[in-house]
């Protein structure tokens, strides 16, 4: 404000203001460019991390079945099926759910004290942090799928694939409901009215009009929630059951990379320990990065052109 | 506006700067060992009130505390698992270990009626191979007369972290059986061949009691704080030991290396329990080294005098057994070796 009184007072003011102007457009340079030095750090950070365990172990690490300190063994096979299992697998789960809150709120509740309530009540999950979450499956969901298995008469261990997938999937409801709502109401009414005077039933209108519209921006919520499944630790670590196998099914207990990370690092001394750990967060980068590209893809093709 | 912000300024710079002097007490760092942290957290705020000598212990693991002492940024380290003669081999400055208390590793499970079991060691050995799967097996129930023995699967809990509990649990577990040592071996983190990992000593108290016929080891103090049941074990001599303290010391009644880096699992003791070791502080032998003063050897030795004599009182109460005597003698001769520049830190 100082500055450009003064150059106000000094009679040329066009001058200082660009100088301003540009100044801040440097800095937002600056700041972008930041984030993307910051990212490609990381990149780096894991690629010399995990030097020794692609150098020694190579391709290997990527089918290996075998995780065993002991002797040094190490294959990330188990780790990766887990990831991707548990996150598509609660992604499945929570898509209806989501995208029934999206429309509820966006077409039917739009305003009003109800509809207030249930926003920020689906707000208040998503704020929700995760360890009590891993209580809330350990303690409610592990006895309930613990008796599911008893009467499927399949080893009746609680925790396992299934029991993470229901948690997660619960977790990451408010990510794709939030912004699908978001889409669903940016629906111009030109469209939805056209529809309506042709005929249509309420039903209809969501169906062939809505949801195709907003296609694209519920996915992109969906991705993001899917994101956030990829790299949940703390809650998928304490009803995983953790067991350092290539799972058999959705009742067998399993593990994640993330949550191997969290619960080897700590006491990993060995050069080649370490490096595998810091191996297995590489690709865990490298999922996250793949499942974003292909998802952006997705939303190009699926965009509706106006 | 701009000098009361230049005030503000420098008022923090000086209390930056100030800040350590002014609190004028010592402060040395540690870092490691998780399971003796209750005792230690303990220990260390009694120190602080009685010699106005701050001690900052992280609970990190005590794969962490000896990577730390490596990289020489902390005083002192904590571990469960002694380092081994590989570890120590290159050292130019040699690492001393010195025990303060021991631990018991107990077998908890969850069982209708919560009866106490009885387990021989190639049981045990067995349950955690995965080749004893039913409770009802014949084994079990040939060592438990008279226990009415459900028909339900065994789900072994074991550790999902990297631990110290697991060493000595698979330390034992490789003592007792050849097939045990062969195909999983003992180590911090392991390659379970059967069940469910759960983190930390309070995530296999809690899933065991979550899920009937489950058994799982944790450390002595979280089975009584959950009321578990916990097996007797068998020991060398033959006889079934329940897990207590008096049972660990007479376990560490063993004559013991000079350096006390020994595993006491599996002893000839005929009441010794047989799952249980040593937790130790380690540091320098030679304290002169990255430009540290004697004042702060001297600091750090008074603290080891103090934690394996009159610190020995608070381990009792937290279900620590204390150092037997033997040990505590061990313990000191080490201690006077510690040196600055050639010259005893002790005074005696």
């Amino acid at each position: 404000m100082t500055s450009r009184r003064k150059s106000l007072n000094s009679g040329n003011p066009g001058a200082a203001l660009v100088a301003a102007e540009a100044a801040f457009t440097r800095g937002l340079y600056a700041v972008a460019i930041f984030v993307v030095v910051l990212l490609t750090a990381i990149l780096v950070t894991l690629l010399i991390g995990s030097r020794e365990s692609l150098g020694t172990i190579g391709l290997g690490f990527l089918y290996g079945k075998t995780w065993d300190p002991v002797s040094s063994e190490f294959g990330a096979l188990p780790f990766l099926v887990g990831t991707l299992l548990t996150s598509f697998l609660a992604l499945g789960i929570s898509l209806p759910f989501s995208i029934a809150i999206a429309v509820f709120l966006g077409e039917y509740f739009r305003e009003g004290a109800l509809s207030s309530f249930l926003r920020s009540a689906i707000d208040l999950l998503a704020g929700i942090p995760s360890v009590i979450y891993g209580f809330w499956g350990l303690f409610v969901l592990v006895p309930l799928v613990r008796s599911l298995q008893l009467k499927l008469g399949v080893p009746p261990f609680g925790v396992g694939i299934l029991t993470s997938s229901l948690v997660l999937s619960i977790m990451i409801v408010p990510y794709s409901a939030a912004l699908g709502r978001e889409v669903i109401q940016l629906v111009p009414s030109d469209l939805k009215e056209a529809a309506l005077s042709m005929g249509a039933t309420r039903s209809e209108v969501i169906w062939k009009v809505v949801l195709p519209y907003a296609r694209s921006g519920i996915f992109a919520g969906v991705l993001l929630s899917l994101g956030r499944a990829l790299g949940e630790t703390m809650a998928v670590t304490m009803v995983i059951g953790n067991s350092n196998f290539l799972p058999r099914g959705i009742f067998s207990p399993a593990n994640t990379m993330a949550s191997l990370i969290a619960n080897e690092f700590a006491e990993a001394t060995e050069p080649l320990y370490v490096s595998s750990l810091v191996e297995i967060g590489l690709l865990l980068f490298i999922v996250t990065t793949l499942v974003n590209i292909i998802g952006r893809q997705i939303i190009k093709r699926t965009a509706v052109e106006v | 506006m701009k000098i009361a912000g230049y005030v503000l300024i420098l008022a923090m710079t000086t209390l930056l700067l100030a800040g350590p002097v002014a609190a004028g007490d010592k402060e040395i760092l540690g870092a490691g060992a998780t399971f003796p942290y209750p005792l230690y957290s303990k220990m260390f705020d009694e120190y602080h009130k009685q010699y106005g000598v701050k001690v900052n212990y992280q609970a990190i693991g005590s794969g962490g505390g000896i990577k730390q002492v490596k990289s020489r940024t902390v005083d002192f380290g904590g571990t469960d698992a002694f380092m081994s003669d590989d570890d120590l081999k290159d050292l130019d400055n040699p690492i001393l270990h010195v025990p303060v208390c021991l631990g018991a590793v107990v077998i908890t499970y969850s069982l209708p009626g919560g009866p106490v079991l009885k387990f021989t060691p190639d049981i045990l050995a067995d349950i955690f191979l995965g080749k004893i799967t039913k409770w009802n097996d014949g084994r079990l129930a040939e060592a438990n007369p008279g226990v009415d023995l459900p028909d339900m699967a065994i789900v072994v809990v074991h550790r999902s972290d990297g631990s110290g509990t697991t060493f000595i649990f698979s330390d034992y577990l490789s003592k007792v059986s050849i097939e045990w040592e062969r195909e999983v071996g003992r180590g911090k983190s392991l390659n379970w061949p059967a069940g469910l990992g759960a983190k930390g000593n309070p995530g296999v108290a809690g899933l065991v009691k979550q899920l009937p016929g489950s058994i799982g080891y944790v450390e002595l103090i979280y089975s009584l704080q959950n009321k578990m049941p916990v097996g007797h074990i068998r020991n060398r001599a033959g006889n079934y030991i329940e897990p207590s303290m008096e049972g660990v010391s007479l376990a560490a009644g063993v004559k013991l290396p000079d350096d006390t880096r020994v595993s006491i699992t599996d002893p000839d003791a005929e009441l010794g329990y047989p799952i249980s070791g040593f937790t130790w502080l380690i540091f320098y032998r030679e304290q002169k080294y990255g430009g540290r003063s004697r004042d702060q050897a001297e600091a750090l030795i008074d603290l080891v005098w103090w934690a394996i004599h009159d610190g020995q009182e608070f381990a009792e109460p937290l279900h620590y057994a204390p150092l037997p005597e033997g040990a505590a003698r061990k313990a000191e001769t080490i201690v006077r070796s510690v040196v600055y520049d050639g010259k005893q830190v002790l005074s005696e």
